[in-house]
C-alpha cells in the first residue's frame, strides 16, 4: 500500500510538472475510500466514477481512507421546500447523517438531497431509485462554485481587456492573449455565419458562451474535480439559451420556412411541417447533448485510465501499471484540452449557424 | 444487453459517417490547399452534427 | 435516458440560468462592448490610416507629375527665350551688317562719283589750262612769226596756195 501511495504521488507530481495543473482531473480522489476500504475493485471504481461526474454538495479533495476525514469545504445549501431552508453542507457528513433544519429533515443520497424522517430512511423503489420526495434544490453545489469561479475569471479577464484600451489602441500583457480570441470568435464564428450586418447584436452571448464553457472545459481538467459542463442540467440550460435566442430573433422567412414550406406542392408542405418543427427542437437538442456527453465521455476516460493503476497492479505491478496509466491519462488529457477548445468552438459555431438560419434573407430560388 | 448490441451500431454508423467526412475532406484540401481553412470548418461543422446525432441516439438507448 | 432525467437536477439549472444571464448582462456592459468598440475603432483608423496614406502617395505622385509639368515648361521657356534671343542676335548683327554694308557702299558710291566728278572738274580745268597755254603760245609763236612783213606775207601766201580757188 505503502508503495502504491508513494508512486501515486510520484505520478502526481511528475504529471503538474509536465502539463502544469491541466492534467490529471482528480487524481487526489483515486485516495477515496469508503468506510476505511481501498477502492481497488472495478465496481467501485465505476461507482466512484460516476460519483465524480455528478455534482456535489461538498468540496472535497483529498479523503484519508483510514481515517475516515475528508479534506475539503462544506457549501452551503439552499432548499425550497415550503419556505427556503439554509444550512451549511457539513451538517450532511458526506451523507453519512441525517441534516435538520426548520423541523425538517434531509438527507444526501447519491449526492441528492432528500426529505426523509428523523431517522433518515430512504425507502427505494424496484430500480434503486429513491421514492422520498425531492426538495427543490438552489444550494450552491460544486458546479455553481465553478460557474461562479469562471464567471468571475472572465469579468476579470476582459475587463482588464477593455480597460487595456483606453491607454492605447494595442493591448499589453495577457490582455494581448485574450485579443485575437475575441476577434477570432467574431471574424471565424459569427461574422461568416451570421452575416456582416447582423452580427453585432449576437456578439454578447456567443463570446459569452464561448469563453464560458472553454473556462469550464478547461476547470474539468483540472485537479480541483469540477465537473461543470459535463452536467445534463447546465448544457440544458446552454442550449435552451441558443433556442430562445433563435426563436426570437427569427424573421418572417424562418417562420415561413418552418411551418408552410414556399416553392413546394401542399401535400408537401403539411409533411414537412412537423418534420421542421421537430429540426426546431433537435437543434439545441444536440447542442446540449454534444456538450455534455463529450466531456463526460473525456472525464471518464481520464478517470478510468488514471485507474488503470489500481486495477492493472495485480497484473503488471505497481511500477509499470502507474507507468502505462501515466502515459496514457497524459495522452488523452492533451486530446482533452484540444476537445475543451473544440466542444466551445463548436457551441458557439453551430449556436450563430442557427441565428445565421433564423435571421438570414433568402433570396427565392 | 441489446442496448450494448445498439451502441456498437451506433459507433460504426458514426464511424463510417466520421470517416467519410475526414476522408472526403482530405481529398478537398489535397486538391485545393488554399481552401484548406474552409474545409476545416465545414468539417468540424459536418461532424459535430453527426456527432450530435450519434450521441442523440446513444443517450436515447441508454 | 431515464438516468438522465434522474441526474437533471432543477435547481441547478435554475441557477446556472441566473448565472449566466447575469453574466451575459455584466460581460456585454463591462467587456464586450468597449472590446468591441475599441477594436472596431481601432480597425476603422488603420483603414482611414491605409487610405490617406494612399491618398498621399497620389497627391505627391500628382505633385510630382506637377513639378516635373513646371520644370518641363520651364524649361522650353527658357528654351524659347533663349532662341529668341539668339535670333534676335542674329538680326541685330545681320541688320548692322547690311546696313553698314549699304552705308560703306552708299560712301564708296558717293566718293567714286566724287570722284569722277572731281576728275571732270580736274579734266575740264586741265583743258581750259591747256587751251589757254595753248592759244598764249600760239600768240606768242604768231607774234614772232608775224613781226615781219615778208612773213606776214609769206604767210597769207601760203594760206592763199592752200585754198585752191575752186
Amino acid at each position: 500500500m505503502k508503495v502504491f501511495q508513494r508512486s501515486l504521488k510520484y505520478a502526481t507530481i511528475v504529471l503538474l510538472m509536465l502539463t502544469g495543473s491541466v492534467v490529471c482531473a482528480s487524481s487526489g480522489d483515486e485516495q477515496h475510500r469508503v468506510g476505511g476500504n481501498p477502492i481497488d475493485t472495478q465496481e467501485e471504481i465505476n461507482a466512484y466514477i460516476k460519483h465524480h461526474l455528478q455534482d456535489s454538495h461538498d468540496f472535497t479533495f483529498y479523503t484519508n481512507g483510514e481515517t475516515g476525514t475528508h479534506y475539503g469545504f462544506p457549501l452551503p445549501v439552499i432548499l425550497w421546500d415550503g419556505g427556503i431552508k439554509t444550512f451549511m453542507s457539513s451538517k450532511f457528513h458526506h451523507g453519512e447523517t441525517v441534516a435538520e433544519s426548520g423541523g425538517s429533515y434531509y438527507k444526501l443520497y447519491h449526492g441528492k438531497v432528500y426529505k426523509t424522517d428523523a431517522e433518515g430512511t430512504i425507502t427505494l423503489d424496484d430500480h434503486d431509485h429513491p421514492t422520498n420526495t425531492k426538495p427543490l434544490d438552489f444550494s450552491i453545489t460544486k458546479s455553481v462554485v465553478g460557474m461562479l469561479l469562471a464567471g468571475l475569471l472572465m469579468l476579470l479577464l476582459f475587463s482588464a481587456l477593455a480597460r487595456g484600451y483606453k491607454k492605447g489602441p494595442i493591448p499589453s500583457g495577457f490582455a494581448r492573449v485574450l485579443e485575437p480570441l475575441v476577434i477570432y470568435v467574431r471574424d471565424e464564428i459569427a461574422r461568416p455565419n451570421i452575416g456582416e450586418n447582423k452580427y453585432r447584436k449576437y456578439m454578447g452571448f456567443l463570446l459569452t458562451v464561448f469563453f464560458f464553457i472553454w473556462i469550464l472545459n478547461l476547470l474539468g481538467l483540472t485537479p480541483l474535480g469540477f465537473n461543470v459542463t459535463g452536467n445534463i442540467a447546465v448544457t440544458v440550460c446552454l442550449a435552451l439559451f441558443t433556442f430562445f435566442i433563435v426563436q426570437f430573433s427569427g424573421n418572417k422567412e424562418y417562420w415561413k420556412h418552418i411551418f408552410w414550406m414556399p416553392g413546394v406542392p401542399v401535400p408537401m408542405k403539411i409533411i414537412l411541417m412537423p418534420i421542421e418543427i421537430l429540426g426546431m427542437l433537435t437543434k439545441p437538442f444536440s447542442l446540449l447533448i454534444r456538450l455534455f456527453a463529450n466531456i463526460t465521455a473525456g472525464h471518464f476516460v481520464v478517470m478510468s485510465l488514471i485507474a488503470l493503476m489500481i486495477t492493472m497492479k495485480a497484473v503488471f505491478g505497481p511500477v509499470a501499471s502507474t507507468g502505462m496509466s501515466l502515459v496514457l491519462s497524459l495522452f488523452i488529457s492533451v486530446i482533452e484540452i484540444l476537445v475543451a477548445f473544440l466542444q466551445a468552438f463548436i457551441f458557439t459555431m453551430l449556436s450563430s449557424l442557427f441565428i445565421g438560419m433564423a435571421v438570414a434573407e433568402h433570396d427565392h430560388h | 444487453m441489446y442496448n450494448l448490441i445498439g451502441a456498437g451500431l451506433i459507433v460504426i454508423g458514426g464511424g463510417i459517417g466520421l470517416g467519410q467526412i475526414g476522408g472526403k475532406a482530405m481529398e478537398g484540401i489535397a486538391r485545393q490547399p488554399e481552401a484548406a481553412g474552409k474545409i476545416q470548418t465545414a468539417m468540424i461543422i459536418i461532424g459535430a452534427l453527426l456527432e450530435g446525432l450519434a450521441f442523440g441516439a446513444l443517450i436515447l438507448g441508454k | 435516458m431515464d438516468q438522465l432525467l434522474n441526474d437533471f437536477s432543477p435547481g441547478l439549472f435554475f441557477m446556472q440560468a441566473i448565472i449566466l444571464l447575469i453574466l451575459i448582462l455584466l460581460m456585454r456592459k463591462f467587456a464586450w462592448k468597449p472590446i468591441l468598440n475599441s477594436l472596431q475603432d481601432r480597425e476603422d483608423g488603420i483603414q482611414d490610416a491605409l487610405k490617406s496614406a494612399e491618398e498621399a502617395r497620389k497627391e505627391m505622385q500628382n505633385l510630382q507629375a506637377d513639378n516635373e509639368r513646371i520644370l518641363n515648361e520651364a524649361r522650353a521657356e527658357r528654351d524659347g527665350m533663349l532662341k529668341e534671343a539668339r535670333e534676335l542676335k542674329e538680326n541685330l548683327i545681320s541688320e548692322a551688317k547690311s546696313e553698314a554694308k549699304s552705308e560703306a557702299d552708299k560712301i564708296v558710291a558717293q566718293a567714286q562719283a566724287t570722284i569722277a566728278s572731281e576728275k571732270k572738274a580736274a579734266i575740264a580745268e586741265l583743258k581750259n589750262q591747256v587751251a589757254e597755254l595753248s592759244i598764249e603760245i600760239a600768240e606768242k609763236v604768231v607774234r614772232k612769226e608775224l613781226s615781219s612783213k615778208d612773213k606776214q606775207l609769206e604767210l597769207v601766201e601760203s594760206m592763199l596756195g592752200d585754198v585752191t580757188l575752186n
